[in-house]
């Protein structure tokens, strides 16, 4: 106990010193919580968003379905299985088309899917067509690639089931936006009923995503893949990425303890005298190198309460607010990526990082001051280091 | 006044390495000190002064021979008990103060007393108590960085002897200071040492020093030159 308060007395006797050690340590807490919530923040937000968009509670696809080679796409379409609850599953039908915006062509994929659908977060009820021309959706990346905007005609061609080529005007309903671009990119989306009637496959869908906790009616022509399997990419990606961060973690976390390192050696040398005369006066060397340990210990606790000041607020407001990534954004990134990013501060992270970062802290605290176990008490008075 | 013996010295040696070979700082030194002495090491530099202080204070182990200081063998301590003899018997008072910076008069003072896991209330009696003797109960807040040298050392002698302890060992306590303040710290170590009884040695080469001490010791080339007994009176009063 009375360590304790000798190393409080010693950090608050220091002043500017101490306060200056805290305010670098607090620092580094604070980068390393921010880094690891906007990198949580991201994943969970990239999770959220493909399921909300694409994935829902999971999906069946036909058979033949590959979504990495489009020559699958001509046979990958079979009847909907019959019994399936119309509120619960949203059945897409994934067909090649052009189309020619302003005299270019550009090849998409044309999708049908039921314009009254509740699972997914696409707005397809933009798709209602009051009975004039035919009516898609697109995303805005889309838009922007093939410079089409709301009100748009374009003329779209496709093949019917029986390889025949078709073309009509279509009109761009609706553009919408999305963090998502596996549902952006590349992708035209009519309402099913109307893409049924253009390609006479009727009542066929290639891939039916389901919603939620939706339990998997079996058929022959279709395959159930859960949100494990469809999500394996995504968490692939975040493994990896987890990996980064960890090197990062690492990295900010050897800062802040180099810091406390070097302080602590630099303390040894510089107090030299004061280790003899703790000495001189009755301390035991283990007693003088739990006092620099509790030293370094108690910085990273007041760095803690130092960081929290500043720190939650904070956190706090970035959480709420989230942060613009407007270079980074998903625009080319290929993946789930939002253009705000709102960070997740969870319990863990900020407990874990904080008891972690304390536990190193007063290890390289101990560390250094183990040297002073080595000291003469005579040659420490004159302030020889030996 | 009549003595019982606290430090016994006994054909101590003290050798300390150098090179291939080593320097022999005493040689086999035969001394007693009693308790309520008033004495002084005398002699000039590299003569083994501040080495039989630190032997006899414990911070240092004799190569031959021993010290017996309040029954306890030097050679035999080990670091625990050592530390446990200067905290309990053994005040130190050093040539350049050693006051721990960060603190203040009351807390450099305190400092002894809480190794001693003393109480709150009993230490700021005893605080309160050495700072009148050394008479900086008015400074008790300031940092040691705004005393002068006189009342730094004025300082350290209230942080030695606030623990009463039986032996105050002084080093070149005068070296540092002018001649009145080297006369104001000597008189009250002097006082000390008549109102507790406590013995003090010092290791000195300031004739300042050596008119106050009652028994004188002069060391020359780590052996005892002469051993005196010294009778004269000192005004004590400041």
């Amino acid at each position: 106990m009375t360590n304790f308060r000798l190393a409080l007395r010693n950090l608050l006797g220091a002043g500017m010193k101490t306060w200056l050690n805290v305010i670098v340590l607090s620092m580094s807490f604070v980068i390393i919580i921010f880094y690891n919530g906007m990198m949580d923040g991201w994943n969970q937000q990239a999770r959220t968003e493909n399921i909300a968009w694409e994935m829902g509670g999971g999906q069946l696809w036909h058979n033949e379905y590959d979504p990495y080679d489009l020559f699958t796409l001509n046979d990958a379409h079979a009847a909907i299985p019959a019994g399936m609850d119309q509120a619960q599953t949203v059945p897409q039908l994934i067909i090649q088309a052009s189309v020619y915006p302003q005299g270019r062509m550009l090849n998409v994929l044309l999708k049908g899917i039921p314009a009254d659908q509740q699972v997914l977060a696409l707005p397809t009820a933009e798709l209602k067509n009051e009975g004039g021309a035919s009516q898609a959706i697109i995303g805005k990346r889309m838009a922007e690639n093939a410079k089409l905007a709301e009100g748009d005609q374009v003329l779209i061609r496709w093949r019917d089931k029986n390889g025949t080529f078709d073309a009509k005007q279509i009109t761009i309903a609706h553009v919408f936006d999305t963090d998502n671009p596996a549902v952006d990119q590349g992708q035209i989306w009519m309402d099913f009923a109307e893409l049924e009637k253009m390609t006479g496959l009727e009542n066929e869908a290639t891939l039916i995503t389901l919603a939620e906790g939706y339990e998997v009616p079996e058929d022959e022509n279709f395959v159930h893949k859960g949100l494990g399997v469809l999500m394996k990419d995504m968490d692939d990606i975040i493994a990896s990425k987890k990996g980064s961060m960890g090197i990062v973690y690492v990295m900010l976390m050897g800062i802040a303890l180099l810091a406390i390192f070097d302080t602590q050696v630099l303390s040894i040398f510089r107090r030299q005298k004061e280790i003899g005369t703790y000495i001189a006066l009755g301390m035991t060397r283990s007693r003088v190198v739990g006092l620099f340990t509790i030293e370094g210990g108690a910085v990273s606790l007041l760095a803690a309460g130092v960081g929290a000041l500043y720190g939650i607020p904070l956190f706090a407001y970035l959480a709420s607010n989230g942060i613009d990534i407007p270079t980074a954004s998903a625009e080319g990134a290929g993946i789930t990526m939002a253009s705000k990013i709102y960070p997740v501060y969870g319990f863990g992270l900020v407990i874990g990082t904080t008891l972690l970062v304390v536990i190193a802290a007063t290890i390289v605290s101990y560390m250094p001051a183990r040297k002073i176990a080595r000291l003469k008490p005579t040659e420490a008075l004159k302030g020889k280091l030996q | 006044m009549e003595q019982s013996n606290i430090i016994s010295l006994r054909h101590l040696t003290k050798k300390f390495p150098v090179g291939d070979g080593h320097f022999t700082a005493l040689k086999d030194i035969n001394l007693e000190f009693g308790k309520g002495e008033f004495a002084g090491l005398v002699g000039p530099s590299g003569s083994g002064k501040t080495t039989m202080l630190n032997i006899i204070g414990s911070l240092d182990s004799p190569s031959e021979g021993d010290a017996i200081v309040m029954g306890k063998s030097i050679s035999a301590l080990s670091h625990k008990e050592a530390a446990r003899l200067r905290n309990e018997h053994i005040g130190f008072i050093f040539q350049e103060y050693n006051l721990l910076p960060v603190y203040s008069v009351y807390e450099n003072v305190e400092f002894a007393l809480m190794l001693l896991k003393m109480n709150e209330s009993a230490r700021k009696k005893a605080v309160m108590e050495a700072l009148e003797w050394v008479g900086l109960t008015d400074k008790m807040k300031s940092k040691p960085s705004q005393l002068s040298g006189g009342q730094s050392q004025r300082v350290a002698i209230a942080r030695a002897i606030v623990k009463r302890p039986a032996i105050v060992l002084a080093d070149e306590p005068s070296a540092n200071l002018d001649a009145e303040n080297s006369h104001n710290i000597l008189r009250t170590m002097k006082q000390l040492n008549q109102e507790l009884q406590t013995t003090f040695i010092f290791s000195t080469h300031d004739e300042k020093v050596m008119q106050y001490l009652d028994r004188k010791i002069s060391l020359l080339d780590g052996r005892v030159d002469k051993d005196e007994l010294i009778s004269h009176e000192v005004e004590t009063s400041s």
